[in-house]
């Protein structure tokens, strides 16, 4: 390898490298505050050098990881989150005794999956990627060993996604045996070619593993148990970077191999799209609690982020339709990192332990009126009015549905528009109810949390406000 | 027009903050900022050349507009920042304004929770109607119009009566999701216009005349004729608007009759006939027979009300079918009568809203049937209330007639069936204002009941709205004349 080559992986080589010394930080001195400075300067670092790799760029570095403006910018997203996450588990932790340096360790152990995931050009950085990714995750959402419901939800997600992912496994092994290539630009001339009802068999396990991973509709079943028990740092990773990673791979494999072109496969994924917005949005309306409420609705969200892989192969050219998927996955990864982040804080400030019920949030917009205000901004976006990014991201759905002319799924995507606003507005409108003579006084999170969530916010009305720039950037790496 | 809306934009987060210092500050503040808009809309066209007045507002011409602002937004998509006002806009412009004070006196005494947020959100929904008024491009026209619900809904969802939070919501899904189908329409239009010429655009003057096939427009036509008959609110779509309007506070429901409602006839009149003329025609008797039949229906369920802000929303639903009635008839003197409609009815409904609001907060009831004989425990109210109810049943004199009268002479050219449908309108507007009258100012009444009549604040505001009825019902040919130039250059637009 190259200076060059090594250059163009920097942000991978920062982290992996970021991960050991961390880990001699800790061996030297445990301390939860240390361990998170060094992480969020870690992370920072990875940021830069994101910057700095793309003087190196376009790049394909070993057959398994392609460097480009794609990898960089959803590589750069992910690490983004992850240093937020990194900023807001500090108040989480304090709180909390015993062992807390792990957290960190772990936390960028998924990053660097996540960012694996960017960049892969290959079904083994895929499988690497998504492993490192979840395996992290299975120890993050049990970390609060002393409760039941991290425990539980840990389980549940550990056992499932081990499935999902000897699901994707063996439909790998299967299109490998049908098509004898495993890298995605070949993948797409063999596949045209091949006629094996093997690929059958293979499409579907790779779906149902990629279904689960998404938490798209019918293997959804996992995630509201999940977000609900994990600690409210790791359910908002867990539902913008681990869902949102894996679409990034999902839509580079889908360009680069021209999956797109197979109408089989555009009927299923079309299908799993309109149940998935179907029921996310109609279970998410029965939810009594925040966090399951939020679940849903990113079920529902991936039903609407799927329309444009079918939307994909309907027009003659797909520029459009990718657009609009990579400005919506920036959207909903924002939002809903800033919705978790935001709960988890609000939370903390109103002196409860975790915000449970919907009922918990009464009077929160008179007691917490910063807070609030910004969860509110958050929930608008996550229902797409505009001045949000929510919205823009909606209008991409929108302009590609149209142009694709796919009628059905865009009446689909109004409906569940229509019932999402009914859960989000609820959640609103409790928050403004009259304020219960306070128990607890109120404790205000620290500033870097705050900074954080402003800033969270503040990204998502600017790209809700000027979508131009960030339109712009998307359309010279796609 | 850019300044009038940051005017009122900034106004809305400097009334909040203004809470911090004084809970009183919030009123002034807002009072002084849209009392500033008005000046300063009044100093901006007392300075346009009479000229500018007459020529007609055309597509192709910006200049020939009283007012026209571009900026490149998102240029990927052809969008831009575009503003432009004609006689039209500046109407209903001037109409929101001087509702929105009219708004704030209603609320003057009755909101004392809250101010900041309170006066915050009614400046920033009235920055949305204004916004949309005067956007020409639909891509900003979507925004203003989905924006200036979400204060809307705080505003009924926070201050509003016992059973606001089904009205709030009922209110935004309705309104949202009728919107959404707007979308997909201005997008099928944008992108058909993209195939045709080769570049996305969202601007008015660029989708004037992009040629559709038969049953495309049809369908896009009909997203737009939704999205607007749900806000008018046209039968059969006009569930949420009882339900909206009972709850609201006082001020809201005077935005919502006065102006939120003109939102939907104005879209109808500038995008839904315009953008598609012969879509529009065809449909044109399905919308007149929806008008006619919301005129009807409107009236009879307002006389079987017992709740007086109820029965007031029932006949905003029947005067509003005048305004479709109007549109769908699509000549001259109709569409001078929708337009004079909307102003009439914004005025003698805001006025009639306020008059409930006012006996909610000194009987703390709108149940008609624990009122009766008011008259005598409050005469000047009762005066007033009388007034707006004869300007409500259409009484030669007040601007409700000119309006109503035009729009039946105008439709009786286009479909006379129609309009002897809706000329029975007239007899049951009668019926139940007067029942509405009868059951709450006259009758027995009780003397000793403790019922303090108008103040100072509340009779000006009232007097101001007598004075606006009866000079347009009088002289109501400067209005129009100033709105005769739209009319004319969107019978021409339509026309080809």
């Amino acid at each position: 390898m190259s200076g060059v080559n090594w250059l163009a992986v920097a942000p991978l080589l920062v982290l992996s490298g970021g991960a050991v010394l961390l880990m001699l930080v800790v061996s030297v001195r445990r301390s939860t505050e240390v361990a998170c400075v060094t992480t969020t300067l870690i992370m920072a670092a990875a940021l830069l050098s994101c910057l700095w790799a793309r003087t190196a760029i376009p790049e394909i570095v070993t057959p398994l990881l392609l460097a480009d403006g794609y990898a960089l910018f959803f590589c750069a997203l992910f690490i983004g989150c992850g240093l937020v996450t990194a900023i807001i588990a500090r108040e989480y932790l304090l709180l909390r005794a015993g062992e807390n340096e792990e957290f960190f360790l772990l936390l960028l152990l998924s990053t660097l999956g996540a960012a694996t995931l960017a960049y892969a050009n290959h079904f083994a950085s895929l499988l690497l990627g998504m492993e490192l990714l979840s395996v992290s995750l299975y120890a993050l959402i049990g970390y609060p060993d002393k409760l039941l419901r991290p425990l539980e939800a840990a389980i549940k997600y550990l056992v499932l996604s081990a499935a999902a992912s000897a699901t994707f496994l063996f439909g790998f092994a299967l299109l490998y045996a049908a098509v004898g290539v495993l890298d995605y630009p070949a993948m797409g001339a063999a596949l045209a070619a091949a006629d094996n009802p093997v690929l059958l068999a293979a499409a579907a396990l790779i779906i149902a593993g990629l279904g689960y991973k998404l938490s798209a509709v019918p293997f959804h079943m996992w995630t509201p148990d999940v977000y609900e028990g994990a600690p409210a740092p790791i359910a908002g990773f867990l539902a913008a970077v681990s869902k949102g990673a894996i679409f990034a791979a999902l839509l580079r494999w889908w360009m680069a191999a021209g999956l797109y072109e197979l109408p089989g496969l555009l009927t299923v994924i079309g299908i799993v799209a309109g149940a998935s917005m179907l029921v996310g949005n109609l279970l998410a309306l029965l939810q009594d609690n925040i966090k399951r409420v939020l679940a849903y609705s990113s079920i529902a969200h991936m039903g609407y982020l799927l329309i444009v892989l079918v939307a994909c192969g309907m027009v003659p050219d797909p520029s459009l339709a990718m657009e609009a998927a990579a400005y919506y996955l920036v959207a909903y990864t924002l939002t809903n990192l800033a919705a978790f982040t935001l709960l988890g804080l609000l939370s903390r400030a109103s002196g409860t332990d975790e915000l449970d019920t919907v009922a918990d949030l009464d009077g929160l917009f008179w007691r917490q009126p910063g807070l609030s205000l910004l969860f509110t901004v958050a929930l608008l976006s996550l229902a797409g009015i505009p001045l949000t990014a929510g919205f823009i991201g909606k209008f991409y759905l929108f302009s590609a549905g149209v142009a694709g002319e796919l009628w059905g799924l865009l009446a689909l995507l109004v409906i569940g528009s229509g019932l999402g606003l009914f859960y989000y507005l609820r959640l609103v409108y409790r928050m403004t109810l009259k304020a219960e003579p306070q128990t607890q006084p109120p404790s205000t999170p620290g500033w870097s949390a705050r900074l954080t969530c402003y800033g969270l916010v503040l990204a998502m009305l600017y790209f809700g406000i000027v979508p131009a720039p960030l339109m712009e950037i998307l359309r010279t790496i796609l | 027009m850019v300044y009038l809306l940051a005017i009122l934009f900034l106004g809305g987060g400097l009334a909040w903050f203004s809470e911090r210092f004084n809970s009183q500050a919030p009123r002034w503040v807002a009072l002084g900022v849209i009392s500033f808009a008005l000046l300063y809309l009044a100093v901006a066209v007392a300075r346009l050349p009479v000229e500018q007045f007459s020529p007609l507002p055309s597509a192709q011409l910006p200049e020939t507009w009283l007012a026209h602002f571009k900026l490149d937004w998102i240029p990927r998509f052809g969008i831009s920042f575009e503003l432009a006002m004609d006689g039209l806009s500046l109407i209903l412009v001037a109409l929101t304004l001087l509702l929105g004070l009219i708004a704030l006196s209603a609320s003057w005494s009755e909101i004392e929770e809250r101010t900041g947020f309170f006066q915050a959100n009614l400046l920033w929904s009235l920055t949305g109607v204004v916004g949309v008024f005067v956007a020409l491009d639909l891509f900003l026209f979507f925004v203003f119009y989905e924006v200036m619900l979400v204060p809307m809904y705080l505003l009924i969802a926070i201050w509003g009566h016992e059973d606001r939070a089904y009205a709030a919501m009922k209110f935004f899904i309705f309104t949202q999701l009728s919107g959404l189908l707007m979308l997909v329409s201005i997008l099928a239009l944008a992108y058909q216009h993209a195939v045709v010429s080769g570049s996305y655009s969202f601007s008015y003057f660029d989708l004037l005349g992009t040629p559709l096939e038969g049953a495309l427009a049809f369908w896009v036509m009909l997203g737009f004729f939704l999205a607007f008959t749900v806000k008018l609110p046209g039968f059969p779509f006009h569930t949420w608007l009882p339900d909206a309007h009972t709850q609201a506070p006082t001020a809201g429901s005077v935005l919502l009759a006065g102006i939120l409602l003109k939102t939907g006839a104005y879209g109808l009149l500038r995008f839904a006939v315009p953008l598609f003329p012969e879509a529009a025609a065809e449909f044109a008797p399905v919308a007149m027979a929806l008008g006619a039949a919301g005129i009807l229906y409107g009236a009879v369920l307002a006389f079987a009300q017992t709740d007086f802000k109820r029965l007031v929303a029932y006949s905003s639903v029947s005067h509003m079918g005048f305004v479709l009635l109007g549109i769908y008839a699509w000549n001259s003197l109709a569409l001078q009568g929708a337009i004079m409609q909307m102003v009439a009815h914004g005025l003698s409904t805001a006025a009639l809203f306020m008059t409930a609001g006012a006996l909610q907060q000194r009987m703390h009831t709108r149940d008609m049937s624990r009122m009766g004989g008011l008259w005598l425990n409050a005469p000047r109210m009762g005066a007033c209330t009388l007034l707006f109810t004869m300007a409500s049943l259409g009484l030669p004199g007040l601007a409700n007639f000119v309006a109503e009268f035009l729009v039946l002479l105008g439709l009786f050219q286009a479909a006379p069936l129609m309009a002897v449908i809706a000329a029975l309108g007239l007899v049951t507007g009668a019926v139940y204002s007067l029942i509405m009258l009868q059951r709450s100012f006259q009758g027995p009444g009780d003397a000793s009941r403790e019922l303090p009549d108008y103040g100072g604040r509340e009779l000006l505001t009232m007097l101001v709205m007598v004075a606006l009825l009866i000079w347009l019902g009088i002289h109501p040919q400067p209005l129009l004349e100033l709105t005769q130039p739209t009319v004319d250059s969107l019978l021409l637009e339509a026309s080809g």
